[in-house]
């Protein structure tokens, strides 16, 4: 029985990749040590942490090492591995702010084994509700634990299941949501694939609480490898005889099946999701009746998200009280949150609630790729706005992040730097929730077309001063219109990015500029005639004829006929072009 | 167990039953609430977004149309930034919807446009952008537009759910969303069984009526043309609404002075054809009950949507149904047989029009060989309430002060049983009467049957004739009929007494007084109203029986022998066959 696993990887850009020399010697040193039947080496594909050369992270003691060189080793088996020591010099410390709840078992443990699983403590929690408590007392439990849901929204999960369970009903149903579509967010893929067991006992405990006999996993087809280790575990639960018939030898029975999305992003919507699984069009539907009363084929239904449900095994084995004491007065836990954009070490992060998001970006992080500075981070995906780097020090909880115009969301976390031009970021995501708004109800359907058609029209140098106006009124009839949560919210990183860059929009509107370069249609080229070497190559590409001269006389660009196509820009061999 | 809520609509205390929703309750402290999207007769899809009201500690606008009223609740229906709201959902509805208004089959009759005008909206502060969307005129009664769609789901709700068709379906999402048979394919391919609930609900021009006027006007003006009329029993309580006249009132006499001045030269009755039904169709079932020679139950068979709906999905019932056409291509057939040949005139020249309730009507006067059997095409043109309704106000008759008059003998002359053809159970009841006699040889002391009326989805009920309790089904809205025909088959798979004797199905809810082109707007409340005005016109009549009908009387004596006979069966019979749901 191995005691510690070492997980491995070379994170060094643009190198041969070392791991497999390193891996060698690592464990000849351990066999050496006599530590190779106690601590398991694993190389991994990702460790999240990025261009720190060979990273390694000791577990359970959660001390990762980056820059590891060999002679590293010798120190890190003496003081680490045998005296729980830190090695200082190669520890990375921005480990310390994170907290590893629902990704605790991701990377650690082999998400096909249900052996592995269990040997973490897995499903014990089960066991203890099943044997030890009543559903009252569970939601008892889980109200002083304080969880809310992670899909987004922040509704206590306790609720939930208290209203579902308060409704008789002959049968009643438990999803688990992992519809995840946020662009750039894979948090709760990650757990899937990493820690399957985990919501599938989420979901167990779930189901016992309610009185549900029959699951649902909600998984989106292009999660494949999720979907295969979901089943997995599913069949290895009924193995075990932690599904099926009389589950743990009580009189408890459930079965799981799997349903999968087939790419809506709406489909995240509960109700929009029991329609999907229902077969019929997925659209959302009014309410109340909440799914908690009417859910699926009209009956009581809870529906959590996957982050949500691998909480649930870890608050029942530890206690209420453990869980409640992190995080802030309104938001318990943590969040697993996707960082990307502009950011040095881009991957998942999970932190407590209230942490604040300058210590997310630059002491996890570390800070911009480009060393410009943070100029704001997008949070909430599509449904989520843009905060300035004026708020990085707001503690991230549910209420602030509303407070600041944004939203918790699903966990995505974008952090851009100055080269970003707002308007296009607000274009990039209200584009997406046009593309993805089911087109059931006015306000969405048509609400978004036109706020693009105006942020389209500002970004080519049409806009004109009104359009901020009518970009919040429609976007307030959004909010206020739409039926269910992405119409109400695709407007956010518009509405966000106008209150804190309203004078980026004037620029791109009344000055036909835009800072960063972002919008083509607003990009002026022209030579700059001191370092123009006269060879032609920009005329000779430039497709609409807009660079007369010869090579004698030298080079200009005629702007009204210029189409801002980039060609020359990007052919000067002499940096020649100046783009403003 | 109808409990009470109290709560505050725009400052006043009320008290409502649970469920009764935020747009409901409004209108008991006199605030309607506008909405695109909800029918009265219809579940909320909730999907214009226009009926949002404030509720006082929510910081969410709640859709009225499908939010019911909870306890200790303070409404708010209507605000300055209420009113904003609504009004740029309503623009931004218009920028994705044409402005050919003074072009469109619902001119002066749009929810839309009505609400464009209250909203007194002037500009457009929207960028227009259209569908390019083809029309669908393919079925030849109903006309898809989905350029003019504004996506309010309604005529999906009832082709689906009410109706169990599953003709129109929602295609695509976001922007691109459109209304179409699933796979977009054409209508007349899909199931659509033409009864034009669709259009009946339609809050704009996106689906209407083929409006086939101008050839019934062309057909009046041409001097070869020998223009005939009828009007079925559904019309005469509907047409009134679109002149101001209380709902239900019975107009009967005034249609046939109308019909006369818009230039018929004779006007009928369809409810006499529905007497001649009677005579057929109770016979029909004399015959399988006490003979045994075609199955029970027996299926009517007057309603031509039901007719295509069971050649499509219940083709198992084929020998069930009586092959009694339905009463206005009787009447059309007679008025190019019997009529033709009794005043001497060329029948080719006769050009017979029917006034209909109905869009299905339409589909019904070519829908097979039977149709002609006069050797003509027995009906020249259907035309739907609606559409009469336009071309009256076309003639600038005003129609409102007419005369009464009578209309042409003998093929407008019935009975009390012909008139209550247009409601659910009419048909039933009517049959019933003169079955009744043809088997016991008696004459009904009471010729009322409460059990078969009123607006109950499936009605079921016995009646005892000589001794033999005859049971007997009635449905209306085809989503109904399911539930009645499989309690046929399982009795048939087990080997056990069949469930009914006698059953009436009718496409559209409430039967024709609800049909697909009668006016618009159509709730129960209304389909009761235009009901008991035809069940008035009943209990006033003279005869209540068809048989009783002196020239029913005299038509068979004249001319079709009697009941079944074979000059019957070749006029007034037809038959029926497997057709595809889906085709190609």
């Amino acid at each position: 029985m191995y005691t510690k696993t070492i997980l491995l990887k070379d994170t060094a850009l643009f190198q041969e990749d070392r791991t497999k020399e390193f891996y060698t010697t690592l464990l000849n040193q351990l066999r050496e040590a006599g530590l190779h039947d106690e601590v398991q080496v694993v190389r991994v594909a990702d460790i999240g942490v990025y261009n720190r050369g060979i990273v390694l992270k000791i577990l359970p003691d959660n001390i990762f090492y980056a820059d590891v060189k060999e002679e590293d080793i010798r120190k890190i088996i003496n003081q680490t591995i045998k005296a729980h020591k830190i090695v200082d010099g190669i520890h990375l410390k921005h480990e310390a702010k994170q907290i590893r709840i629902v990704l605790r078992n991701c990377g650690k443990i082999n998400p096909e084994s249900i052996e592995e699983y269990i040997a973490c403590d897995g499903y014990q929690a089960l066991k203890k509700i099943l044997t030890e408590y009543t559903p009252e007392k569970a939601i008892e439990e889980l109200k002083k634990a304080g969880l809310r849901g992670r899909g987004g929204a922040g509704y206590p999960t306790w609720m939930k299941w208290k209203f579902a369970r308060g409704v008789v009903s002959g049968e009643k149903f438990v999803i688990c949501n992992a519809d995840e579509g946020d662009p750039g967010a894979y948090m709760d893929r990650s757990v899937l694939e990493g820690d399957p067991h985990s919501v599938i006992e989420g979901l167990i405990i779930a189901a016992f609480t309610i009185g549900a006999s029959k699951g649902y996993f909600y998984i989106r087809a292009e999660y494949p490898l999720a979907v295969e280790r979901i089943q997995n575990a599913i069949n290895q639960a009924y193995e075990h005889g932690l599904l099926g018939k009389d589950i743990l030898g009580t009189s408890f029975n459930l079965d799981i099946e799997i349903r999968l999305g087939a790419g809506a992003f709406v489909c995240g919507e509960e109700t929009a999701l029991i329609a999907s699984i229902e077969g019929r069009r997925g659209t959302p539907r009014p309410r109340p009746p909440y799914p908690s009363v009417k859910g699926l084929w009209g009956k009581p239904t809870v529906i959590n998200n996957v982050e949500t449900l691998a909480n649930i095994p870890v608050i029942f084995a530890k206690g209420a009280e453990w869980f409640n004491r992190i995080g802030t007065p309104t938001s318990k836990g943590t969040k697993v949150f996707a960082v990307t954009g502009k950011v040095k070490n881009s991957g998942l992060v999970e932190v407590p609630m209230g942490i604040t998001l300058r210590e997310i970006v630059y002491d996890i992080g570390g800070g911009t790729i480009s060393n410009k500075p943070v100029k704001a981070v997008q949070t909430g995906g599509p449904s989520g706005g843009v905060i300035p780097v004026e708020c990085l020090d707001t503690p991230v909880d549910y209420e602030n992040l509303q407070k600041l115009g944004s939203i918790m969301g699903s966990g995505g976390m974008i952090v851009m730097d100055e080269d970003d031009c707002m308007v296009d970021i607000a274009k990039f995501y209200l584009k997406f929730c046009v593309e993805e708004s089911c087109g059931k109800c006015a306000p969405c359907r048509i609400g978004g077309t036109q706020m693009l058609a105006i942020l389209e029209r500002i970004s080519e140098g049409k806009g004109k001063i009104e359009d901020i106006a009518y970009l919040k009124r429609i976007a307030f009839a959004m909010q206020k219109a739409s039926l269910c949560g992405l119409g109400q919210t695709a407007s956010n990183p518009v509405l966000s990015t106008i209150r804190y860059f309203e004078a980026e929009y004037k620029e791109h509107i009344l000055d036909k500029k835009c800072a960063s370069h972002k919008c083509a249609n607003l990009a002026t080229y022209s030579v700059i005639q001191e370092k123009c070497k006269k060879c032609g190559m920009c005329q000779k590409n430039c497709p609409v004829d807009a660079i007369p001269g010869s090579k004698e006389e030298g080079f200009m660009i005629k702007q009204e006929k210029c189409v801002k196509c980039g060609r020359c820009f990007e052919v000067c061999k002499f940096k020649a072009i100046l783009k403003g | 167990m109808a409990k009470a809520v109290k709560a505050k609509i725009n400052g006043i205390l009320l008290t409502v039953p649970v469920g009764t929703t935020i747009l409901e309750a409004a209108r008991d402290v006199q605030i309607k609430i506008p909405t695109l999207c909800k029918h009265p007769d219809l579940p909320p899809s909730a999907s214009c977004g226009i009926c949002i009201v404030k509720v006082k500690g929510s910081n969410k606008m709640l859709r009225a149309c499908c939010t019911p009223v909870e306890e200790g609740m303070d409404i708010i229906t209507h605000d300055p930034e209420i009113v904003e709201i609504r009004r740029t959902v309503i623009e931004l509805i218009l920028s994705n919807h044409p402005n050919d208004c003074l072009k469109c089959g619902r001119n002066n009759d749009c929810e839309l446009q009505k609400l464009v005008a209250d909203f007194g909206i002037r500009e457009e502060s929207f960028a227009q952008f259209l569908k390019d969307l083809p029309k669908d005129n393919s079925t030849n009664t109903i006309v898809l537009e989905p350029q003019k769609c504004i996506l309010c789901g309604r005529c999906v709700e009832v082709c689906q759910d009410i109706q169990d068709v599953w003709a129109l379906s929602f295609l695509e999402r976001g922007i691109e969303t459109r209304i179409s048979p699933a796979g977009d394919i054409q209508l007349a391919d899909s199931p659509c069984v033409r009864c034009g609930q669709c259009a009946a609900h339609c809050p704009t021009g996106a689906i209407v009526e083929k409006d086939e006027a101008s050839r019934v006007w062309e057909a009046l003006q041409n001097k070869d043309k020998y223009c005939v009329v009828q009007i079925a029993p559904a019309v005469r309580v509907a047409i009134g609404e679109a002149f101001g006249f209380p709902v239900g009132a019975n107009l009967t006499k005034k249609l046939y002075a109308l019909l006369r001045r818009l230039g018929f030269k004779a006007v009928f009755d369809t409810n006499f054809a529905a007497d001649l039904t009677i005579m057929e169709e109770a016979s029909e079932f004399e015959e399988r009950l006490l003979l045994g020679k075609r199955p029970l139950p027996l299926i009517t068979s007057c309603c031509p949507s039901w007719v295509d709906y069971m050649e499509k999905f219940h083709t198992d019932m084929i020998d069930n149904f009586s092959s009694c056409k339905s009463p206005h291509e009787i009447l059309g057939v007679l008025s190019k047989t019997y009529y033709a040949k009794k005043n001497n005139i060329d029948p080719s020249k006769i050009f017979m029009v029917s006034i209909m309730p109905c869009t299905a009507k339409k589909y019904e006067i070519t829908r097979s060989d039977d149709m002609f059997a006069s050797g003509l095409q027995d009906v020249d043109v259907a035309l739907t309430t609606r559409e009469l309704a336009r071309m009256i106000k076309q003639a600038g008759i005003d129609f409102n002060s007419l005369p009464d008059e009578e209309s042409d003998s003998i093929l407008g002359e019935y009975a009390g049983a012909g008139v209550i053809f247009g409601a659910t159970g009419g048909v039933m009841e009517a049959a019933l009467r003169t079955a009744y006699y043809f088997i016991t040889g008696k004459e009904l002391n009471k010729v009322e049957f409460e059990s078969v009326r009123g607006l109950k989805g499936v009605k079921e009920t016995e009646v005892e004739v000589a001794g033999k309790k005859i049971k007997i089904a009635i449905a209306h809205g085809l989503g109904n009929v399911e539930y009645v025909l499989n309690k046929v088959r399982d009795a048939r798979n087990n080997n056990q007494e069949l469930p009914y004797h006698f059953i009436e199905v009718m496409a559209c809810p409430g039967g024709c007084v609800g049909g697909g082109g009668q006016p618009y707007m159509v709730t129960d409340e209304l389909r009761i109203k235009r009901a008991a005005g035809l069940y008035q016109d009943d209990s006033e009549k003279q005869i209540r029986c068809s048989h009783q009908n002196p020239y029913i009387k005299r038509i068979y004596e004249e001319f079709l022998e009697k009941p079944l006979s074979e000059k019957s069966e070749k006029l007034l019979h037809t038959t029926y066959k497997a057709r595809p749901t889906y085709r190609k």
